[in-house]
């Protein structure tokens, strides 16, 4: 079903946009499947934008802080419905996780202090500390790819910047932004 | 009665972590971990890894979840949404000046050089946040916690050879020690 843009009223468009990011926020777990999924409401189902201007979007949206899930899609609205688009995806997409994440809370209060679930949860921690570590695998795999030294020792220094000292991270990312600026500067003029 | 300096605090906290999650999903965790749990101890380490997994059942982002969560419980419903909106209210902000900028200038050539270097860093800070996680799951008292070392490694394995969803993992690990507690 192709909603074309000319054919339906602003208010309608409005209304489909914040329903779409809506019951995508709702159901789907993860950034990068929002944003999958995002790409296959908006782009192959809707035809509202080029696959190109969603992977602008989404380079965009990947570059800039703040989750990309929540930055994305206020991109696509913005990029569809202009600055009240923006605002109806920006509500679309953190309203499911604020509702249920409140109802949660108020659960967490009530039944965290039953003597099973304490021990339920205590032994939940492995698993997170297992979920982490797997995670830096994965991510250490990712660089690992790109088969650069600098990389590695990239990573030995920033891993010592966090265990030995106490400064914030901020200065860290700056110093890793342009280290990555300066790296890839470097290898492009060798590959000229 | 709504104690607005904590509210305030907690908002600009939330809006700090959120302007620093730069680098990819994952960052946002050991950013959490330093902002809310080390220096304004608004959540245990135990807390913490609980919001962690209750992460992977609901949806949204860690940093939206945590920030429901700590201002759940510091400021009542008017927290949750007040903590919750200076979480992504910066990011909003920035986003669409990025996207005029992309606009004008036809691309942000220099993000992606950055973003290859603070790959780099995420590794590092996830790799930290990993080792306070294991130390917290693994140690209690002063006394190591041999069951949980056993758990721990079962679940790495598992996860690194089958790749399952992690929630699985790690509720399997609850109802595991649920069990050996009933046996032991």
């Amino acid at each position: 079903m192709v909603i074309y843009m000319e054919e339906v009223s602003y208010i309608k468009k409005l209304g489909i946009l914040f329903i779409t990011t809506f019951s995508i926020s709702a159901t789907t777990n993860g950034g990068y499947a929002i944003v999958a999924a995002m790409r296959g409401k908006f782009v192959e189902k809707y035809h509202w934008m080029s696959e190109d201007e969603m992977l602008d979007l989404m380079s965009i949206g990947q570059s800039s802080p703040g989750p990309i899930a929540v930055n994305t899609s206020v991109l696509a609205g913005y990029k569809i419905a202009g600055m009240p688009g923006a605002l109806v995806t920006l509500f679309g997409t953190i309203l499911p996780p604020l509702t249920i994440m409140t109802i949660v809370t108020i659960f967490y209060e009530y039944i965290s202090s039953n003597e099973y679930v304490k021990i339920f949860m205590h032994g939940m921690q492995a698993g997170v500390a297992a979920m982490l570590v797997s995670v830096t695998i994965d991510l250490f795999q990712k660089v690992q790819k790109e088969k650069s030294i600098f990389n590695y020792v990239l990573m030995i220094l920033a891993f010592a910047y966090v265990m030995l000292t106490d400064l914030s991270i901020a200065y860290l990312a700056i110093a890793c932004a342009v280290a990555g600026i300066i790296k890839v500067k470097v290898l492009t003029k060798e590959a000229k | 009665m709504v104690d607005f300096a904590m509210l305030g605090k907690i908002i600009l906290t939330f809006a700090k972590i959120d302007l620093l999650s730069f680098g990819g999903g994952y960052v946002a965790i050991p950013i959490v971990e330093k902002q809310v749990v080390e220096i304004n101890k608004w959540m245990s380490y135990a807390e913490f890894s609980d919001v962690l997994a209750l992460d992977e059942i609901t949806p949204g982002p860690i940093a939206i979840n945590c920030a429901t969560f700590v201002g759940m419980r510091m400021a009542g419903l008017p927290g949750a949404i007040a903590a919750t909106l200076g979480n992504i209210l910066p990011s909003f902000i920035l986003a669409l000046i990025l996207i005029k900028l992309y606009e004008k200038y036809h691309g942000l050539s220099l993000i992606s050089g950055a973003l290859s270097g603070l790959k780099c860093m995420v590794v590092a800070l996830i790799a930290s946040t990993s080792i306070s996680l294991f130390k917290m799951a693994v140690i209690a008292n002063n006394t190591v916690n041999y069951i949980s070392i056993v758990l721990f490694a079962i679940s790495l394995f598992i996860l690194r050879k089958y790749k399952p969803e992690p929630v699985f993992v790690i509720l399997g690990c609850g109802a595991v020690s649920l069990l050996l507690s009933f046996i032991l």
